[in-house]
Protein backbone atom coordinates (compact mmCIF):
# COMPACT_ATOMS: atom_id res chain seq x y z
CA UNK A 1 0.00 0.00 0.00
CA UNK A 2 2.98 2.49 0.86
CA UNK A 3 2.20 5.75 2.18
CA UNK A 4 -1.41 5.85 4.50
CA UNK A 5 -2.30 9.38 3.16
CA UNK A 6 -3.77 9.20 -0.21
CA UNK A 7 -4.16 12.77 -0.43
CA UNK A 8 -2.09 15.40 1.77
CA UNK A 9 -2.04 19.08 0.62
CA UNK A 10 0.57 21.33 2.81
CA UNK A 11 0.29 24.98 3.53
CA UNK A 12 -1.71 25.05 -0.09
CA UNK A 13 -2.30 28.65 -1.10
CA UNK A 14 -4.35 29.47 -4.31
CA UNK A 15 -5.20 33.17 -5.89
CA UNK A 16 -7.26 33.73 -8.72
CA UNK A 17 -5.98 36.53 -10.96
CA UNK A 18 -8.08 39.13 -12.10
CA UNK A 19 -7.51 40.56 -15.18
CA UNK A 20 -8.75 43.82 -17.08
CA UNK A 21 -9.34 43.50 -20.49
CA UNK A 22 -5.62 44.11 -21.78
CA UNK A 23 -4.87 41.22 -19.50
CA UNK A 24 -3.07 43.31 -16.92
CA UNK A 25 -3.73 41.16 -13.86
CA UNK A 26 -5.68 44.12 -11.44
CA UNK A 27 -6.15 42.00 -8.42
CA UNK A 28 -5.59 38.93 -7.11
CA UNK A 29 -8.86 36.81 -4.92
CA UNK A 30 -7.21 34.46 -2.80
CA UNK A 31 -8.93 31.38 -2.89
CA UNK A 32 -7.49 29.24 -1.00
CA UNK A 33 -5.54 30.39 2.19
CA UNK A 34 -2.82 27.88 3.81
CA UNK A 35 -4.51 24.51 3.60
CA UNK A 36 -3.09 21.63 4.93
CA UNK A 37 -5.39 18.41 5.70
CA UNK A 38 -4.39 14.61 5.24
CA UNK A 39 -7.06 11.91 3.22
CA UNK A 40 -6.28 8.73 4.45
CA UNK A 41 -6.30 6.06 1.71
CA UNK A 42 -9.30 4.55 1.47
CA UNK A 43 -11.67 6.35 3.18
CA UNK A 44 -14.56 8.24 2.40
CA UNK A 45 -14.15 12.37 3.12
CA UNK A 46 -16.74 14.76 2.48
CA UNK A 47 -16.27 18.26 1.70
CA UNK A 48 -18.53 20.86 3.04
CA UNK A 49 -18.88 24.92 2.35
CA UNK A 50 -21.46 27.62 0.85
CA UNK A 51 -20.46 28.64 -2.14
CA UNK A 52 -16.93 30.56 -3.00
CA UNK A 53 -15.90 28.75 0.10
CA UNK A 54 -13.21 27.45 -1.79
CA UNK A 55 -14.30 23.51 -1.86
CA UNK A 56 -14.02 23.42 -5.60
CA UNK A 57 -10.56 25.10 -6.11
CA UNK A 58 -9.55 22.58 -3.42
CA UNK A 59 -11.13 19.91 -5.29
CA UNK A 60 -9.26 21.21 -8.85
CA UNK A 61 -6.14 20.48 -7.08
CA UNK A 62 -6.28 17.27 -6.12
CA UNK A 63 -6.09 16.55 -9.98
CA UNK A 64 -3.71 18.87 -11.26
CA UNK A 65 -6.03 20.58 -12.57
CA UNK A 66 -5.18 23.85 -10.56
CA UNK A 67 -2.16 24.66 -9.43
CA UNK A 68 -0.91 25.46 -5.91
CA UNK A 69 0.45 29.38 -5.94
CA UNK A 70 1.69 28.10 -2.46
CA UNK A 71 2.22 25.20 -0.62
CA UNK A 72 2.34 21.87 -1.91
CA UNK A 73 0.14 18.89 -3.14
CA UNK A 74 0.78 15.20 -2.80
CA UNK A 75 -1.44 12.97 -4.39
CA UNK A 76 -0.46 8.89 -3.54
CA UNK A 77 3.23 10.63 -2.72
CA UNK A 78 2.99 12.31 -6.29
CA UNK A 79 3.83 16.29 -6.14
CA UNK A 80 0.76 17.78 -8.28
CA UNK A 81 3.63 20.60 -9.69
CA UNK A 82 6.49 17.76 -10.81
CA UNK A 83 5.38 17.98 -14.92
CA UNK A 84 6.62 14.08 -15.09
CA UNK A 85 3.75 13.09 -12.80
CA UNK A 86 0.67 14.75 -14.21
CA UNK A 87 -0.62 11.39 -16.16
CA UNK A 88 -0.24 8.99 -13.47
CA UNK A 89 -2.05 11.82 -10.84
CA UNK A 90 -4.69 12.47 -13.35
CA UNK A 91 -5.20 8.65 -13.34
CA UNK A 92 -4.71 7.52 -9.55
CA UNK A 93 -7.73 10.46 -8.78
CA UNK A 94 -10.58 10.83 -11.07
CA UNK A 95 -12.39 13.45 -10.88
CA UNK A 96 -16.24 13.74 -11.57
CA UNK A 97 -18.59 17.36 -11.68
CA UNK A 98 -21.47 18.56 -11.62
CA UNK A 99 -22.92 19.22 -14.88
CA UNK A 100 -23.63 15.70 -16.28
CA UNK A 101 -24.00 16.86 -20.12
CA UNK A 102 -20.52 18.68 -19.64
CA UNK A 103 -18.02 15.89 -19.17
CA UNK A 104 -19.86 12.99 -21.07
CA UNK A 105 -17.71 12.71 -24.42
CA UNK A 106 -18.66 10.01 -26.19
CA UNK A 107 -22.67 9.21 -28.39
CA UNK A 108 -22.75 6.49 -27.04
CA UNK A 109 -22.71 4.84 -23.26
CA UNK A 110 -19.73 2.21 -23.57
CA UNK A 111 -17.70 4.80 -26.06
CA UNK A 112 -17.65 7.55 -23.27
CA UNK A 113 -16.27 4.50 -20.43
CA UNK A 114 -14.08 3.48 -22.65
CA UNK A 115 -12.57 7.10 -23.45
CA UNK A 116 -10.35 7.35 -20.08
CA UNK A 117 -8.59 3.72 -20.96
CA UNK A 118 -8.46 5.29 -24.71
CA UNK A 119 -6.42 7.55 -23.74
CA UNK A 120 -3.88 6.16 -21.42
CA UNK A 121 -2.88 3.80 -24.26
CA UNK A 122 -4.87 0.67 -23.11
CA UNK A 123 -5.25 -2.23 -25.40
CA UNK A 124 -8.32 -2.45 -27.25
CA UNK A 125 -9.18 -5.99 -25.44
CA UNK A 126 -8.13 -4.88 -22.11
CA UNK A 127 -10.27 -1.92 -22.45
CA UNK A 128 -13.44 -3.48 -23.68
CA UNK A 129 -12.74 -5.57 -20.19
CA UNK A 130 -12.43 -2.23 -18.02
CA UNK A 131 -15.61 -0.71 -19.42
CA UNK A 132 -17.59 -4.08 -18.91
CA UNK A 133 -16.63 -3.84 -15.36
CA UNK A 134 -16.55 -0.31 -14.56
CA UNK A 135 -20.44 -0.41 -16.05
CA UNK A 136 -21.18 -3.45 -13.74
CA UNK A 137 -19.84 -1.38 -11.34
CA UNK A 138 -22.41 1.52 -11.47
CA UNK A 139 -25.33 -0.21 -12.55
CA UNK A 140 -25.45 0.57 -16.16
CA UNK A 141 -24.59 -2.69 -18.16
CA UNK A 142 -28.03 -2.54 -19.40
CA UNK A 143 -27.56 1.20 -21.09
CA UNK A 144 -23.98 0.52 -22.82
CA UNK A 145 -25.46 0.68 -25.77
CA UNK A 146 -28.36 3.84 -25.06
CA UNK A 147 -26.84 7.78 -26.41
CA UNK A 148 -26.26 9.44 -23.22
CA UNK A 149 -28.91 11.91 -24.34
CA UNK A 150 -31.58 9.39 -23.46
CA UNK A 151 -30.48 9.24 -19.45
CA UNK A 152 -31.71 10.67 -16.28
CA UNK A 153 -29.51 12.70 -14.24
CA UNK A 154 -28.84 10.37 -12.17
CA UNK A 155 -28.06 7.67 -14.62
CA UNK A 156 -25.46 10.00 -16.56
CA UNK A 157 -23.50 10.54 -13.46
CA UNK A 158 -23.21 6.84 -13.04
CA UNK A 159 -21.72 7.07 -16.40
CA UNK A 160 -19.17 9.68 -15.58
CA UNK A 161 -18.46 7.75 -12.36
CA UNK A 162 -18.06 4.58 -14.46
CA UNK A 163 -15.74 6.94 -17.11
CA UNK A 164 -13.20 7.70 -13.83
CA UNK A 165 -13.31 3.97 -12.71
CA UNK A 166 -12.23 2.36 -16.24
CA UNK A 167 -9.14 4.41 -15.58
CA UNK A 168 -8.91 2.09 -12.24
CA UNK A 169 -8.07 4.85 -10.04
CA UNK A 170 -7.06 4.96 -6.60
CA UNK A 171 -9.26 7.78 -5.64
CA UNK A 172 -12.67 9.74 -6.82
CA UNK A 173 -13.34 13.10 -6.50
CA UNK A 174 -16.92 14.25 -6.68
CA UNK A 175 -16.73 18.00 -7.37
CA UNK A 176 -20.88 18.55 -6.14
CA UNK A 177 -22.34 15.89 -8.57
CA UNK A 178 -25.77 15.99 -6.90
CA UNK A 179 -25.65 19.10 -7.19
CA UNK A 180 -28.08 19.37 -10.88
CA UNK A 181 -29.64 16.34 -9.96
CA UNK A 182 -33.06 15.31 -8.52
CA UNK A 183 -33.66 13.39 -5.17
CA UNK A 184 -33.61 10.26 -6.44
CA UNK A 185 -31.13 11.02 -8.73
CA UNK A 186 -28.94 12.20 -5.57
CA UNK A 187 -29.78 8.79 -4.29
CA UNK A 188 -28.30 6.57 -6.75
CA UNK A 189 -25.05 8.53 -7.05
CA UNK A 190 -24.09 8.23 -2.89
CA UNK A 191 -25.30 4.79 -3.06
CA UNK A 192 -22.89 4.31 -5.86
CA UNK A 193 -19.75 6.32 -4.10
CA UNK A 194 -20.37 4.31 -0.77
CA UNK A 195 -20.82 1.06 -2.72
CA UNK A 196 -17.08 1.93 -4.47
CA UNK A 197 -15.73 2.74 -1.16
CA UNK A 198 -16.92 0.07 0.62
CA UNK A 199 -16.25 -2.88 -1.88
CA UNK A 200 -13.27 -1.75 -3.57
CA UNK A 201 -11.35 0.00 -0.80
CA UNK A 202 -11.44 3.56 -3.65
CA UNK A 203 -10.67 6.85 -1.98
CA UNK A 204 -13.89 9.23 -2.38
CA UNK A 205 -13.71 13.05 -1.69
CA UNK A 206 -17.48 14.53 -2.07
CA UNK A 207 -17.60 17.95 -2.50
CA UNK A 208 -21.25 18.89 -1.66
CA UNK A 209 -23.79 21.27 -0.51
CA UNK A 210 -26.36 18.53 1.31
CA UNK A 211 -25.51 17.66 4.25
CA UNK A 212 -27.40 14.53 4.33
CA UNK A 213 -24.95 13.37 1.77
CA UNK A 214 -22.38 14.13 4.26
CA UNK A 215 -23.18 12.07 7.58
CA UNK A 216 -21.74 8.85 5.74
CA UNK A 217 -18.70 9.84 5.29
CA UNK A 218 -15.58 9.39 7.42
CA UNK A 219 -14.27 12.71 7.85
CA UNK A 220 -15.76 16.19 7.20
CA UNK A 221 -13.72 18.91 6.23
CA UNK A 222 -15.75 22.13 6.55
CA UNK A 223 -14.42 24.95 4.30
CA UNK A 224 -15.20 28.70 4.84
CA UNK A 225 -13.31 31.19 3.16
CA UNK A 226 -10.28 29.27 2.22
CA UNK A 227 -9.65 27.87 4.95
CA UNK A 228 -11.01 25.27 7.15
CA UNK A 229 -13.06 26.35 9.62
CA UNK A 230 -14.15 22.82 11.04
CA UNK A 231 -13.32 19.02 10.32
CA UNK A 232 -14.07 15.66 12.39
CA UNK A 233 -16.25 12.87 12.34
CA UNK A 234 -19.68 13.85 11.25
CA UNK A 235 -20.78 13.43 14.47
CA UNK A 236 -18.10 15.67 15.74
CA UNK A 237 -18.98 18.15 13.34
CA UNK A 238 -23.27 18.15 13.65
CA UNK A 239 -22.97 18.16 16.76
CA UNK A 240 -21.56 21.92 17.03
CA UNK A 241 -24.90 23.28 15.23
CA UNK A 242 -24.36 26.69 16.42
CA UNK A 243 -20.94 27.00 15.02
CA UNK A 244 -22.31 25.38 11.54
CA UNK A 245 -25.31 27.92 11.89
CA UNK A 246 -22.50 30.46 12.06
CA UNK A 247 -20.76 29.57 8.62
CA UNK A 248 -24.54 29.24 6.91
CA UNK A 249 -24.52 25.78 6.45
CA UNK A 250 -27.06 23.54 7.88
CA UNK A 251 -27.18 20.38 9.78
CA UNK A 252 -28.97 17.63 8.68
CA UNK A 253 -32.47 18.12 9.31
CA UNK A 254 -32.87 14.79 11.91
CA UNK A 255 -29.61 16.45 14.22
CA UNK A 256 -31.74 19.69 13.66
CA UNK A 257 -34.85 18.42 15.44
CA UNK A 258 -32.58 16.22 17.70
CA UNK A 259 -30.82 20.07 18.68
CA UNK A 260 -33.92 22.14 19.03
CA UNK A 261 -35.75 19.14 21.22
CA UNK A 262 -32.85 18.91 23.69
CA UNK A 263 -32.91 22.62 23.99
CA UNK A 264 -36.33 22.02 24.77
CA UNK A 265 -35.14 20.07 27.92
CA UNK A 266 -35.36 16.85 26.56
CA UNK A 267 -32.88 14.62 27.32
CA UNK A 268 -31.18 13.84 23.79
CA UNK A 269 -27.98 14.17 23.18
CA UNK A 270 -25.91 16.11 20.38
CA UNK A 271 -24.88 14.58 17.23
CA UNK A 272 -27.95 12.65 16.38
CA UNK A 273 -27.73 11.39 12.52
CA UNK A 274 -30.71 8.99 11.72
CA UNK A 275 -34.15 8.90 12.23
CA UNK A 276 -33.27 5.64 13.69
CA UNK A 277 -31.29 7.31 16.13
CA UNK A 278 -33.79 10.02 17.12
CA UNK A 279 -36.10 7.56 17.30
CA UNK A 280 -34.03 5.00 19.79
CA UNK A 281 -33.72 8.57 21.75
CA UNK A 282 -37.07 9.65 22.00
CA UNK A 283 -38.47 6.05 23.46
CA UNK A 284 -35.79 6.05 26.03
CA UNK A 285 -33.61 3.06 24.93
CA UNK A 286 -30.37 4.61 26.05
CA UNK A 287 -28.35 1.59 25.86
CA UNK A 288 -29.12 0.61 22.10
CA UNK A 289 -28.61 4.99 21.32
CA UNK A 290 -24.98 4.68 22.94
CA UNK A 291 -24.14 1.61 21.27
CA UNK A 292 -25.68 3.01 17.72
CA UNK A 293 -23.78 6.24 18.47
CA UNK A 294 -20.21 4.26 19.79
CA UNK A 295 -20.24 3.15 15.87
CA UNK A 296 -18.22 5.49 14.05
CA UNK A 297 -19.58 5.55 10.36
CA UNK A 298 -23.02 5.56 9.62
CA UNK A 299 -23.73 2.22 7.19
CA UNK A 300 -27.22 2.19 6.92
CA UNK A 301 -28.83 2.43 3.67
CA UNK A 302 -31.60 4.58 4.12
CA UNK A 303 -30.72 7.55 2.26
CA UNK A 304 -33.44 10.06 1.14
CA UNK B 1 -36.23 20.92 -40.99
CA UNK B 2 -34.74 17.55 -40.19
CA UNK B 3 -38.50 16.32 -42.45
CA UNK B 4 -37.79 18.30 -45.22
CA UNK B 5 -34.53 16.56 -46.25
CA UNK B 6 -32.62 13.70 -46.15
CA UNK B 7 -29.60 14.70 -47.05
CA UNK B 8 -26.66 14.14 -44.23
CA UNK B 9 -28.75 11.66 -42.57
CA UNK B 10 -28.62 8.14 -41.07
CA UNK B 11 -30.96 5.25 -41.89
CA UNK B 12 -31.02 2.76 -39.78
CA UNK B 13 -31.47 -0.61 -40.79
CA UNK B 14 -29.03 -3.41 -41.13
CA UNK B 15 -28.03 -4.39 -44.77
CA UNK B 16 -24.69 -5.45 -46.34
CA UNK B 17 -23.63 -1.64 -46.90
CA UNK B 18 -24.44 -1.06 -43.49
CA UNK B 19 -22.07 -3.09 -42.64
CA UNK B 20 -19.96 -2.03 -44.74
CA UNK B 21 -16.26 -0.73 -43.19
CA UNK B 22 -16.64 3.30 -42.77
CA UNK B 23 -13.74 3.41 -44.85
CA UNK B 24 -14.62 2.07 -48.19
CA UNK B 25 -17.69 3.62 -48.08
CA UNK B 26 -15.40 7.04 -47.83
CA UNK B 27 -13.12 6.30 -49.93
CA UNK B 28 -16.33 4.83 -52.38
CA UNK B 29 -17.52 7.75 -52.51
CA UNK B 30 -14.76 9.37 -53.68
CA UNK B 31 -14.11 7.31 -56.65
CA UNK B 32 -17.87 7.98 -57.74
CA UNK B 33 -17.76 10.95 -57.26
CA UNK B 34 -14.67 10.98 -59.55
CA UNK B 35 -16.10 8.62 -61.81
CA UNK B 36 -18.77 10.61 -63.18
CA UNK B 37 -16.25 13.61 -63.96
CA UNK B 38 -14.16 10.62 -65.56
CA UNK B 39 -17.18 9.84 -67.84
CA UNK B 40 -18.31 12.27 -70.84
CA UNK B 41 -20.67 9.66 -72.44
CA UNK B 42 -23.80 8.60 -72.22
CA UNK B 43 -23.09 4.80 -72.37
CA UNK B 44 -20.60 5.70 -69.17
CA UNK B 45 -23.60 7.67 -67.10
CA UNK B 46 -25.70 4.34 -67.67
CA UNK B 47 -22.69 2.46 -65.99
CA UNK B 48 -22.45 4.83 -63.44
CA UNK B 49 -26.47 4.34 -62.48
CA UNK B 50 -26.33 0.73 -63.18
CA UNK B 51 -23.61 1.02 -60.36
CA UNK B 52 -25.80 3.44 -58.16
CA UNK B 53 -28.47 1.19 -58.78
CA UNK B 54 -27.09 -2.06 -57.45
CA UNK B 55 -26.02 -0.10 -54.21
CA UNK B 56 -29.31 1.24 -53.71
CA UNK B 57 -30.56 -2.20 -53.60
CA UNK B 58 -28.30 -3.72 -51.22
CA UNK B 59 -28.38 -0.63 -48.45
CA UNK B 60 -32.31 -1.62 -48.30
CA UNK B 61 -32.41 1.77 -47.72
CA UNK B 62 -35.84 2.79 -49.43
CA UNK B 63 -35.56 4.66 -53.19
CA UNK B 64 -38.41 7.28 -52.12
CA UNK B 65 -36.48 8.34 -49.12
CA UNK B 66 -33.21 8.88 -51.38
CA UNK B 67 -35.32 10.73 -53.30
CA UNK B 68 -36.72 13.38 -51.09
CA UNK B 69 -33.10 14.29 -50.67
CA UNK B 70 -32.64 15.57 -54.12
CA UNK B 71 -35.72 18.05 -53.35
CA UNK B 72 -33.18 20.01 -51.50
CA UNK B 73 -31.01 20.72 -54.75
CA UNK B 74 -33.82 21.12 -56.89
CA UNK B 75 -33.38 25.00 -57.22
CA UNK B 76 -29.44 24.33 -58.02
CA UNK B 77 -29.98 21.87 -60.74
CA UNK B 78 -32.79 23.92 -62.40
CA UNK B 79 -30.35 26.86 -62.61
CA UNK B 80 -27.24 24.60 -63.84
CA UNK B 81 -29.56 23.29 -66.90
CA UNK B 82 -30.93 26.52 -67.60
CA UNK B 83 -27.87 28.77 -67.89
CA UNK B 84 -26.09 25.58 -69.75
CA UNK B 85 -28.82 24.69 -72.14
CA UNK B 86 -28.84 28.54 -73.08
CA UNK B 87 -25.59 29.78 -73.08
CA UNK B 88 -23.68 27.13 -74.70
CA UNK B 89 -22.43 28.61 -78.50
CA UNK B 90 -22.28 26.16 -80.97
CA UNK B 91 -24.81 24.35 -83.58
CA UNK B 92 -28.62 25.91 -83.20
CA UNK B 93 -31.06 23.65 -82.35
CA UNK B 94 -34.32 25.67 -82.02
CA UNK B 95 -33.98 29.60 -81.35
CA UNK B 96 -36.86 31.82 -80.78
CA UNK B 97 -37.01 35.77 -79.26
CA UNK B 98 -33.25 36.58 -78.06
CA UNK B 99 -32.45 33.13 -76.93
CA UNK B 100 -30.74 30.22 -78.67
CA UNK B 101 -31.30 26.36 -77.59
CA UNK B 102 -27.79 24.85 -79.69
CA UNK B 103 -27.59 20.94 -79.64
CA UNK B 104 -24.03 21.21 -77.55
CA UNK B 105 -26.08 22.99 -75.03
CA UNK B 106 -28.88 20.33 -74.51
CA UNK B 107 -26.63 17.88 -74.62
CA UNK B 108 -24.36 19.91 -72.04
CA UNK B 109 -27.28 20.54 -69.96
CA UNK B 110 -28.55 16.88 -70.11
CA UNK B 111 -24.79 15.53 -68.99
CA UNK B 112 -24.72 18.21 -66.16
CA UNK B 113 -28.21 17.29 -64.55
CA UNK B 114 -27.28 13.60 -64.88
CA UNK B 115 -24.25 14.15 -63.08
CA UNK B 116 -25.72 16.91 -60.30
CA UNK B 117 -28.14 14.12 -59.48
CA UNK B 118 -25.43 10.77 -59.47
CA UNK B 119 -23.21 12.91 -57.44
CA UNK B 120 -25.57 13.71 -54.34
CA UNK B 121 -27.35 10.58 -54.11
CA UNK B 122 -24.29 9.11 -54.45
CA UNK B 123 -22.74 10.89 -51.34
CA UNK B 124 -26.00 10.55 -49.60
CA UNK B 125 -25.92 6.84 -49.79
CA UNK B 126 -22.44 7.43 -47.71
CA UNK B 127 -24.25 9.50 -44.97
CA UNK B 128 -27.29 7.29 -45.24
CA UNK B 129 -25.41 3.91 -44.13
CA UNK B 130 -22.87 5.23 -42.06
CA UNK B 131 -23.47 6.62 -38.49
CA UNK B 132 -21.46 9.89 -37.67
CA UNK B 133 -19.13 8.24 -35.34
CA UNK B 134 -18.07 5.79 -37.97
CA UNK B 135 -17.60 8.54 -40.48
CA UNK B 136 -15.14 10.27 -38.16
CA UNK B 137 -13.41 7.56 -37.01
CA UNK B 138 -12.61 6.76 -40.74
CA UNK B 139 -12.19 10.04 -41.30
CA UNK B 140 -9.35 10.16 -39.14
CA UNK B 141 -7.77 6.90 -40.51
CA UNK B 142 -7.83 7.81 -44.50
CA UNK B 143 -6.94 11.30 -44.09
CA UNK B 144 -4.20 10.11 -41.33
CA UNK B 145 -1.10 10.41 -43.74
CA UNK B 146 -1.58 13.93 -44.06
CA UNK B 147 -0.20 14.25 -40.76
CA UNK B 148 3.37 14.49 -42.24
CA UNK B 149 2.12 17.96 -43.53
CA UNK B 150 1.03 18.66 -40.39
CA UNK B 151 -2.64 18.83 -40.67
CA UNK B 152 -4.24 17.72 -37.26
CA UNK B 153 -6.06 15.35 -38.50
CA UNK B 154 -7.09 13.85 -35.56
CA UNK B 155 -8.10 17.01 -33.29
CA UNK B 156 -10.15 17.87 -36.35
CA UNK B 157 -11.68 13.71 -36.11
CA UNK B 158 -12.23 14.92 -32.29
CA UNK B 159 -14.02 18.31 -32.81
CA UNK B 160 -16.49 16.81 -35.08
CA UNK B 161 -17.51 13.96 -32.69
CA UNK B 162 -17.70 16.59 -30.18
CA UNK B 163 -19.91 18.99 -32.12
CA UNK B 164 -22.47 15.81 -32.93
CA UNK B 165 -22.62 15.15 -29.78
CA UNK B 166 -23.83 18.22 -28.69
CA UNK B 167 -26.11 18.78 -30.96
CA UNK B 168 -28.83 17.69 -29.65
CA UNK B 169 -28.06 19.07 -26.30
CA UNK B 170 -27.86 22.83 -27.58
CA UNK B 171 -31.05 22.24 -29.69
CA UNK B 172 -32.63 21.44 -26.07
CA UNK B 173 -31.29 24.56 -24.90
CA UNK B 174 -32.10 27.01 -27.70
CA UNK B 175 -35.76 25.91 -27.52
CA UNK B 176 -35.62 26.67 -23.18
CA UNK B 177 -33.94 29.60 -23.61
CA UNK B 178 -36.96 30.78 -26.66
CA UNK B 179 -39.26 29.64 -23.89
CA UNK B 180 -38.00 31.79 -21.62
CA UNK B 181 -37.77 34.74 -23.34
CA UNK B 182 -41.15 33.81 -25.21
CA UNK B 183 -42.22 34.53 -20.92
CA UNK B 184 -40.67 37.79 -20.97
CA UNK B 185 -42.91 38.87 -23.89
CA UNK B 186 -39.73 38.55 -26.41
CA UNK B 187 -41.96 38.14 -30.34
CA UNK B 188 -40.08 35.66 -32.46
CA UNK B 189 -43.45 35.45 -34.52
CA UNK B 190 -43.49 38.97 -36.14
CA UNK B 191 -44.03 38.96 -40.08
CA UNK B 192 -41.61 42.34 -40.37
CA UNK B 193 -38.17 40.41 -41.82
CA UNK B 194 -35.97 42.99 -39.75
CA UNK B 195 -37.59 42.64 -36.53
CA UNK B 196 -38.00 38.81 -36.89
CA UNK B 197 -33.55 38.97 -37.66
CA UNK B 198 -33.49 41.23 -34.42
CA UNK B 199 -35.60 39.05 -32.15
CA UNK B 200 -32.68 36.26 -32.59
CA UNK B 201 -30.15 38.26 -30.80
CA UNK B 202 -31.82 37.82 -27.07
CA UNK B 203 -31.31 34.11 -28.66
CA UNK B 204 -28.07 33.69 -29.78
CA UNK B 205 -26.28 35.25 -26.98
CA UNK B 206 -27.06 33.28 -23.73
CA UNK B 207 -26.93 30.17 -26.44
CA UNK B 208 -23.34 31.61 -27.48
CA UNK B 209 -22.44 32.12 -23.53
CA UNK B 210 -23.75 28.73 -22.75
CA UNK B 211 -22.18 27.11 -25.38
CA UNK B 212 -18.74 28.68 -24.01
CA UNK B 213 -19.26 27.51 -21.00
CA UNK B 214 -20.10 24.11 -22.27
CA UNK B 215 -17.09 24.53 -24.05
CA UNK B 216 -14.56 24.70 -20.83
CA UNK B 217 -16.07 22.40 -18.76
CA UNK B 218 -15.86 19.61 -21.53
CA UNK B 219 -12.04 20.73 -21.97
CA UNK B 220 -11.13 20.27 -18.21
CA UNK B 221 -13.05 16.76 -18.08
CA UNK B 222 -11.47 15.75 -20.96
CA UNK B 223 -8.29 16.54 -19.04
CA UNK B 224 -8.98 15.14 -15.94
CA UNK B 225 -9.21 12.07 -18.08
CA UNK B 226 -6.23 12.09 -19.19
CA UNK B 227 -6.66 13.58 -22.95
CA UNK B 228 -3.81 14.50 -24.61
CA UNK B 229 -4.47 14.81 -28.33
CA UNK B 230 -4.10 11.66 -30.85
CA UNK B 231 -0.50 10.50 -29.56
CA UNK B 232 -0.45 7.44 -27.44
CA UNK B 233 -4.10 7.19 -27.87
CA UNK B 234 -5.28 3.24 -28.51
CA UNK B 235 -9.12 2.31 -29.77
CA UNK B 236 -11.89 0.90 -27.86
CA UNK B 237 -13.49 0.25 -31.68
CA UNK B 238 -10.65 0.21 -33.91
CA UNK B 239 -11.26 -0.69 -37.79
CA UNK B 240 -10.78 -3.77 -39.03
CA UNK B 241 -10.69 -4.55 -42.82
CA UNK B 242 -13.03 -7.58 -43.48
CA UNK B 243 -13.09 -10.16 -46.79
CA UNK B 244 -16.35 -8.23 -47.89
CA UNK B 245 -14.33 -5.13 -47.19
CA UNK B 246 -11.77 -6.32 -49.62
CA UNK B 247 -14.30 -7.26 -52.15
CA UNK B 248 -15.78 -4.36 -52.36
CA UNK B 249 -12.35 -2.28 -52.65
CA UNK B 250 -11.83 -5.14 -56.31
CA UNK B 251 -15.20 -3.67 -57.13
CA UNK B 252 -14.79 -0.45 -56.84
CA UNK B 253 -11.46 -0.93 -58.81
CA UNK B 254 -13.00 -2.71 -61.45
CA UNK B 255 -16.20 0.17 -62.15
CA UNK B 256 -13.48 3.23 -62.09
CA UNK B 257 -11.27 1.10 -64.60
CA UNK B 258 -14.36 0.52 -66.82
CA UNK B 259 -15.07 3.94 -66.56
CA UNK B 260 -11.97 5.09 -67.65
CA UNK B 261 -12.30 2.14 -70.77
CA UNK B 262 -15.64 3.76 -71.76
CA UNK B 263 -14.16 7.65 -71.60
CA UNK B 264 -11.46 6.21 -74.23
CA UNK B 265 -13.30 3.66 -76.34
CA UNK B 266 -16.51 6.90 -76.61
CA UNK B 267 -14.24 8.88 -77.56
CA UNK B 268 -12.83 6.90 -80.17
CA UNK B 269 -16.22 6.32 -81.61
CA UNK B 270 -17.13 9.47 -81.36
CA UNK B 271 -13.93 10.76 -83.41
CA UNK B 272 -14.44 7.68 -86.01
CA UNK B 273 -18.42 9.38 -86.73
CA UNK B 274 -16.52 13.22 -87.27
CA UNK B 275 -14.25 11.44 -89.93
Amino acid sequence: MGIAKMIQTLHLTHDYEVQDEEGNITDRVRAIDDVSLDVVRGSFIAVLGHNGSGKSTLAKHLNALLYPTEGQVLVDGMDTLDDSQLWNIRQEAGMVFQNPDNQIIGQVVEEDVGFGPENLGVPTDEIWNRVNEALEAVEMTAFRKKSPNRLSGGQKQRVSIAGVIAMRPKCIILDEPTAMLDPSGRAEVIRTARKLNENEGITIILITHYMEEAIYADHIFVMDRGKVAMQGTPREVFSRVDEMKALHLDVPQVTLLAHELRQKGLDIPEGILTGEELGLALTGQKEALAAAMKQGKITSWDFR
Amino acid sequence: MAQRSTIGQYYQTDSRIHRMDPRVKLIGTFVFIISLFVVNNYIGYVLSGVFLAILIANSRVPFRYIVRGLKAIVFLMLITVICNLFLTKGTPLVSFWKLTITYEGLDFACKMAIRLMFLIIGSSMMTLTTTPNQLTDAMESVFGPLKVFHVPVHEISMMMSIALRFIPILTEETDKIEKAQIARGADFESRNLMKRIRSMVPLLVPLFISAFRRANDLAMAMEARCYHGGEGRTKMKPLKYRKEDVASYIILAAYFVLCILIRILGSRVDLVRFL
